[in-house]
């Protein structure tokens, strides 16, 4: 059996429509069987609420007397995309706030526009004889746009990877604070009803077909940025009316040490037309897998920890190397569910009416990488070459003489085998010679944790390394752990110099 | 009953809080405890109906001691229950209602301060602290 989009629509109309949540699914086709609910229900609505950074909106400020055409343009302090036209605008929710930094941006400005609150225009031009006029203040209500309409090049990810962190340091990154040692796993999204996890061929999901967007009756575009449905990864651009939106659907936040986000909400109606859909909405929490990613490696393709359920994230406790480790989600479930109800109720209002998708979107596209044509420099670039190291079993007093001759105030200890095994600084010695005890060989003096670099590794990433770890020094080691460098902070002073020209 | 404790160790460096416990026979968890060479300040947990017993005997050894209430408060309107606390909180403070709503059990809060940090919506604060 087969259904048709006009036979929902007429339904709908008639008030006979059965529509359900993603979360009522998986029962009601255990109970009734596929071929049962496939007859029984008309519409599955789903929902989300969570971080979704790649958001904003495009506003339209009118015309002042004399003219502008503004080239800088500032909100609330947070610089707008002014390159469009003479009055348009685009505020990006990531963009932070010239003044206020992390506590203030442009997520913000979207939650006061929203909120009802004046927001400063600020704009800047250099003057045209159509446009004579340079610089403009104004206070703004969103009323007083003439349109403010949000675009979101990419939203409602099929799917999130979970984050945890293996080094021994606490990293505040856009997935929440990571404690360190793998003391937490954190993960984002609405499981079974997440929009995308219930059309993942997109099927019925495509521009042209309605959506609730923070609190809006809104639209699918069509495929968003960094769509990747081959990996499990698709995502949607949507848009809708800011001026419709509501606080409840779309907050403002911040992650610390990260910055600003906004935290959206968004709902889509799949109409049920076959079998097929019948089952890709049957989908579980216990159906969605996805990795748990090694944020502690900083390079692109981070290693995964484990494969994990939504089942498992979501029950708060999950398994890592046979430790009993707290899950964290950072979208919020209780909101998702709000949202597939709205949208249920606004499906049976015909407010959200199921069409075909207009513009279908390719289910089997993946991102690609950037592609570099310059390489950054690397520690091997500008590593010192000359190590001065020290053997463990050798005497304080020896340190003490290589780290006189001045050249160095680290000196890399190697055991017999040459190996790292340590390192001592001035500060050691110095430390050794005011408070004399049983100490008299380096081992007894060394710091044993040695943070170290190695020559592949991006300076960027070793300077991050010395930030965190507030070091001034760090020895570069090959596979063997033989000290073949030493970056320090005179090191980088050269980089200056010579990358930065 | 959780009590913020602050001492001078300018007048020698005695254990205090050990001090106590000998002299009073009560059992003190020290939750927190932050002390470096002129003062210190500790967070301890005791049993309630030891409290003015203890509080004596601390003010008698020459620290201040206040009463710590309502130490974590939520502000409903800005939480949006997405648990970004509940995993990064020490004491288990945080967790999740039959119907996703964050709940929680603040008698087990020791003021880390951790929560109030990474709330991407503000919506943890100290109530009634400076
Ligand atoms: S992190 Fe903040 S917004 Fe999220 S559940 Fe906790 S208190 Fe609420
Ligand atoms: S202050 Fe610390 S102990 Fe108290 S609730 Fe927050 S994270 Fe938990």
């Amino acid at each position: 059996m087969e259904k048709t989009i006009s036979l929902i629509r007429e339904r709908i109309r008639d008030g006979n429509a059965r529509v359900v949540t993603a979360e009522e699914m998986p029962a009601i086709v255990a109970e009734l069987g596929e071929e049962g609910a496939l007859r029984e229900v008309d519409v599955v609505t789903t929902g989300t609420f969570g971080a979704m950074c790649s958001s904003g909106a495009f506003l339209n400020f009118g015309h002042a007397d004399p003219p502008i055409k503004m080239e800088k343009i500032w909100l609330n302090d947070v610089e707008a995309y002014g390159g469009i036209a003479a009055v348009d605008a685009y505020i990006g929710a990531t963009q932070k706030s010239a003044t206020r930094e992390e506590s203030y941006g442009g997520a913000h400005v979207i939650e006061d526009f929203i909120a009802g609150k004046t927001v400063e225009l600020r704009a800047l031009s250099t003057g045209t004889d159509c446009y004579p006029r340079r610089t403009i203040t104004t206070e703004l209500l969103l009323e007083n746009l003439n349109q403010a309409i949000m675009l979101n090049p990419r939203n409602g990810y099929q799917r999130y990877n979970a984050a945890s962190n293996s080094t021994d340091r606490s990293l505040r990154t856009y997935m929440g604070l990571l404690l360190p040692n793998c003391g937490n796993i954190t993960y984002s999204g609405s499981g079974l009803l997440n929009p995308l996890a219930n059309d993942p061929h997109f099927r019925m999901i495509g521009g042209g077909v309605p959506a609730f967007l923070g609190g809006a009756p809104g639209m699918v575009v069509g495929e968003g940025t960094q769509h990747s449905p081959a990996g499990g990864f698709g995502t949607l651009m949507v848009t809708a009316d800011m001026k419709q939106m509501s606080n409840d659907y779309i907050r403002a936040a911040t992650m610390a040490g990260y910055g600003v986000t906004l935290y959206m909400g968004l709902g889509i109606p799949i109409p049920i037309l076959d079998i097929e859909a019948v089952r890709a909405t049957a989908i579980r929490d216990e159906d969605i897998i996805v990795d748990v990613i090694d944020y502690g490696i900083p390079t692109r393709s981070r290693p995964s920890l484990r494969k994990v359920s939504y089942a498992e994230l979501k029950s708060g406790v999950v398994d890592l190397n046979g430790e009993e480790v707290r899950t964290s989600s950072l979208s919020s479930f209780r909101k998702a569910r709000e949202i597939a109800g709205v949208v249920k109720s606004w499906v049976e209002q015909g407010i959200l009416t199921p069409v075909q998708p207009a513009r279908p979107i390719d289910p089997l596209k993946s991102a690609m990488p950037l592609r570099e044509t310059t390489r950054g420099p690397r520690v091997l670039d500008i590593m010192d070459r000359k190590v001065i190291a020290i053997r463990e079993d050798e005497e304080i007093r020896a340190a003490a003489q290589k780290l006189l001759k001045g050249e160095t105030n680290h000196l890399p200890v190697i055991n017999t085998a040459g190996k790292l095994v340590g390192i001592v600084t001035t500060y050691d010695i110095s430390k050794a010679v005011v408070s004399p005890g049983k100490a008299s060989l380096v081992r007894d003096i060394m710091k044993k944790k040695v943070i170290t670099t190695t020559p592949e590794e991006a300076v960027d990433v070793a300077v991050r390394k010395l930030e965190q770890y507030n070091i001034s020094a760090l020895p570069v080691v090959d596979g063997e752990k033989r000290v073949i460098g030493m970056l320090t902070a005179m090191n980088l002073g050269k980089l200056f110099g010579r990358w930065l020209k | 009953m959780k009590l913020v404790v602050t001492f001078s160790r300018k007048a020698g460096k005695k254990p205090i809080i050990a001090q106590v416990v000998r002299d009073t026979g009560v059992l003190i968890n020290v939750e927190r405890a932050l002390i470096d060479s002129s003062e210190g300040e500790a967070l301890i947990d005791i049993p309630d109906e030891s409290c003015a017993l203890v509080k004596e005997r601390l003010a008698d050894l020459g620290a201040a001691v206040r009463v710590l209430e309502d130490i974590i408060s939520l502000d409903e309107s800005r939480c949006v229950d997405c648990g970004a606390c509940i995993s990064i909180c020490p004491q288990e403070v945080f967790s999740f209602d039959d119907d996703w709503r964050l709940r929680m059990d603040e008698k087990k809060c020791v003021l880390c301060g951790r929560c109030i940090e990474i709330c991407p919506h503000r919506a943890l604060s100290h109530k009634g602290e400076g």
